[in-house]
């Protein structure tokens, strides 16, 4: 695989009053890898998601993301800016899409950074003058491309609370990757897909990876979509980390089973 | 009806002003759901400014009519601007996060303090302006009632007009105005796509403020006299003209601006100016209870 890193979770640390919801945490994401976070629920996972995306700030630990060749820390940053900076792209456990906006809306903010470049801070735009114009007709080729890849061409002017449930989950990826990210994190995409729906999903996260050469943050308890796509799998339990590895070593991990099954009975 | 008429043409050039102020009120309800009880006070920094800033050009002894009005503007949107940014900046940033009244009540104490301030600064009498633009043409005359549309009621609605139709394009088709609908979505998501919410917010008070700021230089031509409690009234009937079209919605503030200002108009032609005020916080009234979520707004929905 590849071997070049794209983050690194260095002792990570979320404690929350008494309750360590994070402990001591530390693993590495490579780029163009898709990493999942697996774990009993409870186990931290949607913590370290809201460290990396600055929602937390960490109570110890280091967040490293390489980018460009320097590593930026994005423990010490606000959450717009690793957005922006940084490029770290999050989807929820429970969608928040902007629901009274269209459906093209929603992929037209997520390109905020550079149609506001464009637009000279807004002159331009109101005045459709200057390289806004190009830039815009860019931003609806994009986001065309991408209602295209998700299959909601049809769909761009509706406004985007009025969408099925998984066509909503396809388009906050969708959205999610016009922001042009680095590491894309996913909250549990496949909750509450049905089984056509969550192998549309994995054919569509295995087609980013390939295509976007991103890498991918993955939390989900869907066995079959974290076994499919993943190239390497950390589990929490407790917030902590207990195993770390390839799906297959994974499976064959006594840790992990114990964790989820419960230890046999002598 | 050339009385009706000459009702009609005093309430429009009114109500684009209360529309313009309005538009303050709404934008900034819209993004942090907040009333800026202070914005009235805004509009009346705004009306001072462009009379010191006329009377300055008059000393210098600068009288070509339209030098001195871009001067004017340019003077009265900046320093009225820089008011709302700071306002925003001191006043509402600190208690975001805070509970639901801490701003409001923050407001109400801003709106004091610049009552106050001005009052202290430039004195308590009121202040007059010569007329800067005269004249004007008949529409009509009928039975000696003659039907005037003053020079002035034409630029004012012709301004309102076009500043309306630019802020249309910008909230509709611009980053920031996408960036703005975005933000009172949901400020968290919008956040995390790379937006920087304070600025936006910054932004849509110095706006707001910007339009006041025309609103308050156009009311200082059209009566000539502004002393520093005018923000009081106003702001509170572009409030009312603000929840009358929909708190949070654009094209009812505009409308809602117009309709009060006619119905100011119309109520002191034919019935009594003395009870103008009184109409027009009847109508808000009325509305609160009728119809509280106004003419173009959307109901309340809970946001979960």
């Amino acid at each position: 695989m590849n071997a070049a890193p794209l983050l690194d979770v260095d002792a990570l640390t979320m404690r929350f009053g008494g309750l360590l919801a994070v402990d001591t945490l530390s693993f590495t994401a490579f780029k163009h890898d898709i990493t999942a976070i697996i774990g009993p629920n409870g186990a931290g996972k949607t913590t370290v998601f809201n460290c990396l995306t600055g929602f937390y700030r960490p109570s110890a630990g280091r967040l490293g993301l390489h980018r460009d060749d320097r590593i930026m820390a994005l423990e010490r940053m606000d959450g717009w800016r690793i957005a922006r900076d940084g490029g770290v792209a999050r989807t929820f456990q429970n969608i928040r899409l902007f629901p009274g906006m269209t459906v093209l809306e929603n992929l037209m903010v997520a390109q905020h950074k550079t149609l506001m470049r464009a637009s000279g801070w807004t002159l331009g735009g109101l005045f459709g003058i200057g390289p806004y114009r190009g830039a815009e007709k860019a931003g609806i080729e994009k986001a065309r491309l991408w209602l295209e890849r998700i299959g909601l061409l049809t769909s761009a002017d509706l406004d985007a609370g009025t969408l099925p449930y998984g066509a909503q989950r396809r388009l906050e990826i969708a959205r999610a990757m016009c922001t042009d990210p680095l590491l894309l994190c996913l909250d549990e995409p496949a909750a509450g897909l049905n089984p056509r729906e969550s192998a549309e999903l994995n054919q569509l996260l295995l087609a980013i990876r390939e295509r976007d050469k991103i890498g991918i943050l993955l939390i989900e308890h869907d066995m079959k979509v974290v076994m499919g796509i993943s190239d390497r799998i950390v589990v929490l339990d407790y917030g902590r980390k207990i195993a770390e590895g390839t799906p297959a070593e994974i499976r064959a991990n006594p840790a992990v089973i114990k964790a989820y099954l419960g230890e046999p009975e002598a | 009806m050339s009385y009706f008429l000459q009702q009609l043409i005093n309430g429009l050039a009114l109500g684009a002003i209360y529309g313009l102020i309005a538009i303050g009120y709404t934008m900034v309800y819209g993004i942090i759901g907040m009333i800026n009880f202070a914005h009235g006070e805004i509009y009346m920094i705004g009306a001072f400014v462009s009379l010191i800033t006329f009377l300055v050009l008059g000393l210098v002894g600068i009288s070509y009519i339209p030098l001195a009005l871009t001067i004017v503007l340019i003077s009265a949107v900046g320093f009225t601007s820089f008011y709302g940014w700071t306002v925003e900046r001191i006043a509402y940033r600190p208690l975001r996060g805070s509970f639901r009244l801490a701003p409001l009540i923050s407001a109400i104490g801003m709106s004091i303090f610049l009552q106050n301030y001005v009052q202290l600064l430039q004195g308590a009498r009121v202040k007059t302006l010569p007329p800067v633009i005269q004249g004007g043409f008949q529409l009509m005359e009928t039975n000696g009632f003659v039907v005037q549309v003053s020079y002035l009621q034409l630029m004012i609605v012709g301004v309102t007009v076009a500043l309306m139709a630019g802020f249309t394009v910008m909230i509709a088709a611009t980053p920031l105005g996408r960036a703005q609908r975005a933000c009172e979505q949901d400020m968290t998501m919008a956040a995390l796509l790379g937006i920087n919410v304070d600025r936006t917010i910054s932004t849509t008070f110095v706006i707001g403020a910007a339009l006041a700021a025309v609103a308050g230089m156009m009311v200082t031509m059209y009566y000539g006299v502004i002393d520093f409690f005018i923000g009081f009234l106003a702001g509170m009937k572009a409030f009312t003209a603000a929840v009358l079209g929909g708190i949070g919605s654009l094209p009812g503030a505009m409308l809602g601006g117009l309709l009060i200002g006619l119905i100011e108009a119309f109520w002191s032609g034919y019935f009594s100016s003395a009870y103008k005020d009184v109409a027009v916080f009847g109508i808000l009234i009325l509305v609160l209870i009728l119809r509280p979520s106004g003419l173009l707004g959307r109901p309340e929905i809970e946001k979960v």
